[in-house]
């Protein structure tokens, strides 16, 4: 059974708008003006237990306000949502108990006082019994490294030890279903990896599942197995890593050295970078096999890498389709 | 209700730590807060001496109902409905919207907690008037025992009453001015600029309608024994009416502010 269960998700929101000028901020004293924004367009998909899942899409395709809706900060326009069996928008107690959602950049830490008294405090709220407590603390403390933290306020903390003991406070009450808006935001890389290898194993751990949005590519590639990408509000993409790139891109590249010289290449492929020895070409999918055996048969290779193209040109192609095909829906409409 | 009672008193704990972080920010503030009772005591006193006594309220009762002010003050202090504002229009409040207790026990149990603080630095505040003006006050057993109680009844109803008030910003931005009109309502007919004997009376017969004067003038009025036992219950039941109604309002409001939510900025 689904821990995550969304069906046609619909949010909208009414935006005020008005021209600049006078006459016009008169005018809207009398007649206010708004437009609708459909920020989710009908959103479908389901989680299984355990499963992390990486919720991709430029800036306001409507990650963020999903992932409002399904905890229940946001009331949806349409569609139902259902998680861990519970509708989200009617925000029982027990099941803000039983999930988490965690922002990026976002403090909910009491600012003046030691790390260890907020977690006190939401041991109280989340009635986490007193032995629990302490054994899953000194856990997430040893994981995340945070023992020296506890003690200090959190206005001292820096962002990634401000991240570091968010998240070992949104863990404490274990929740069951995770979601995590750009958790690494602003964080270096060794700070970035801590985090994920934590979520990674508080996951494999508990069992809960994931939705994670990232624009680091490396969060999603670390973490997750399976992605959504969400554009313009609308599903584009669900399903594993590999058959993002298969879906999106024609192409993928080879990587080829050899002994001698190489010469001109371009009758093989798009050549992307080249130097005597070594090239990185861009070939067509169904032109693979052939352009590796031709490498083999004419050159002395030492070595040869088919790969596919970076996640992050995968994303973008997929969002410049998504893009395009946003555009010929509004035309349609139009005529 | 064990649970709930065991978030408060934690809740009542953590603002006790955060408040002594700034003890002295609190003590210069409780400082400042006295200048207004001590501007009404001056001018009715000398009222009083000048032109006897107003509405039952001659220089003695004057002082007794300005000093004991002080405390009420201290205990009714609440949220400023204002912040609603700037938690909405931040999305500050998503963090305690994703709480598995409603945002309202927590504010009330974090304010409730901040008085234990203030009403430690109200001491010598308090010594300090009682030795210049000289209060007479000498409640019975029955008095005391109403004024614990009616104190923080009257914290509760003020509470909600600024609560609901904030309650507003999720529909406009722009609540200020309400706010505005309420505490301006609320400082004529609550018995905070003046005990409300001393007003006309149909100023007096308006208040009778409205919950300011249960958070402050009615407790006042308890301990320094301007109240018959019977005016004493029927005080109380009032209080607790206006707590039975504002929770009423809050629960209803509530259910539709929070579907207007758009958690915009956070």
């Amino acid at each position: 059974m689904p821990t995550v269960d969304v069906q046609d998700l619909q949010k909208v929101f009414k935006v005020p708008v008005r021209e600049t000028g006078l006459r016009n901020s008169l005018r809207s004293l009398f007649k206010r003006e708004h437009r609708m924004v459909e920020a989710v367009k009908g959103v479908s998909f389901s989680l299984e237990p355990g499963e992390i899942v990486g919720f991709l899409g430029p800036n306001g395709a409507g990650k963020t306000t999903t992932l409002k809706m399904l905890s229940g900060l946001l009331y949806p326009d349409g569609g139902t949502a259902h998680v861990l069996g519970f509708q989200p928008e009617r925000r029982q107690a027990e099941f803000l108990r039983r999930v988490a959602l965690i922002m990026g950049n976002r403090n909910s830490l009491q600012w003046d006082l030691p790390v260890a008294d907020s977690l006190e405090l939401r041991r109280a709220i989340y009635e986490v019994g007193r032995a629990d407590f302490e054994q899953r603390k000194d856990a997430y403390v040893e994981m995340l490294d945070v023992g020296g933290l506890l003690t200090k306020p959190v206005r001292n903390l820096s962002l990634g030890e401000r991240m570091k003991v968010e998240i070992l406070a949104s863990l404490l009450p274990h929740p069951q279903v995770l979601f995590l808006d750009e958790p690494t935001i602003g964080l270096d890389i060794t700070m970035q990896k801590r985090i994920r290898e934590f979520v990674a194993r508080y996951a494999a751990q508990t069992g809960a599942s994931v939705l994670l949005t990232s624009h680091y590519m490396a969060d999603v590639t670390a973490l997750a197995e399976r992605v959504i990408v969400i554009h313009r509000g609308s599903i584009l993409f669900d399903g594993d890593l590999a058959g993002l790139s298969d879906r999106f891109t024609a192409h993928k590249t080879i990587v080829v050295a050899v002994a001698g010289e190489l010469g001109t290449l371009t009758h093989l492929g798009r050549v992307l970078e080249q130097n005597s020895f070594k090239a990185i070409l861009e070939v067509p999918k169904e032109a693979i096999a052939s352009v590796a055996a031709r490498l083999l048969a004419d050159y002395s290779v030492t070595d040869l890498s088919i790969e596919d193209p970076p996640i992050e040109d995968v994303i973008e192609q997929a969002f410049a389709i998504g893009d395009a095909q946003a555009d010929e829906e509004e035309e349609d409409v139009r005529s | 209700m064990r649970k709930l009672l065991a978030v408060y008193a934690a809740e009542m704990k953590f603002a006790v730590a955060n408040q002594m972080q700034y003890r002295w920010a609190a003590f210069f503030s409780l400082t400042g807060f006295l200048i207004e009772p001590v501007v009404y005591l001056v001018v009715w006193r000398t009222v009083a001496e000048q032109g006897g006594p107003i509405g039952g309220y001659g220089v003695a009762e004057f002082t007794s109902y300005y000093i004991v002010w002080t405390l009420v003050r201290n205990m009714n202090l609440a949220l400023a409905p204002g912040s609603w504002d700037y938690w909405i229009q931040s999305g500050r409040i998503s963090n305690d919207l994703m709480h598995p207790v409603a945002v309202y026990h927590r504010q009330l149990a974090g304010f409730a907690g901040f008085k234990f603080v203030w009403i430690l630095l109200w001491f010598p505040v308090a010594a300090v008037l009682s030795l210049i003006f000289k209060p007479e006050l000498s409640p019975t057993l029955l008095q005391g025992l109403v004024f614990f109680v009616a104190i923080w009844l009257g914290y509760i109803i003020r509470f909600s009453l600024l609560f609901l008030l904030g309650l507003i910003s999720f529909w406009t931005t722009r609540a200020q001015a309400l706010i505005e009109i309420m505490i301006g309502a609320e400082l004529l007919l609550s018995g905070r600029l003046v005990p409300l004997a001393v007003m006309p009376e149909w100023v007096e017969r308006l208040a009778g309608w409205l919950p300011f004067q249960w958070t402050f003038q009615y407790p006042i009025e308890v301990l320094i024994g301007q109240l018959s036992n019977r005016d004493v219950f029927i005080g109380l039941g009032m209080q607790f009416l206006w707590v039975g109604l504002m929770t009423g309002a809050i629960v209803l409001t509530w259910r539709r502010a929070i579907k207007r939510y758009t958690a915009v900025g956070s």
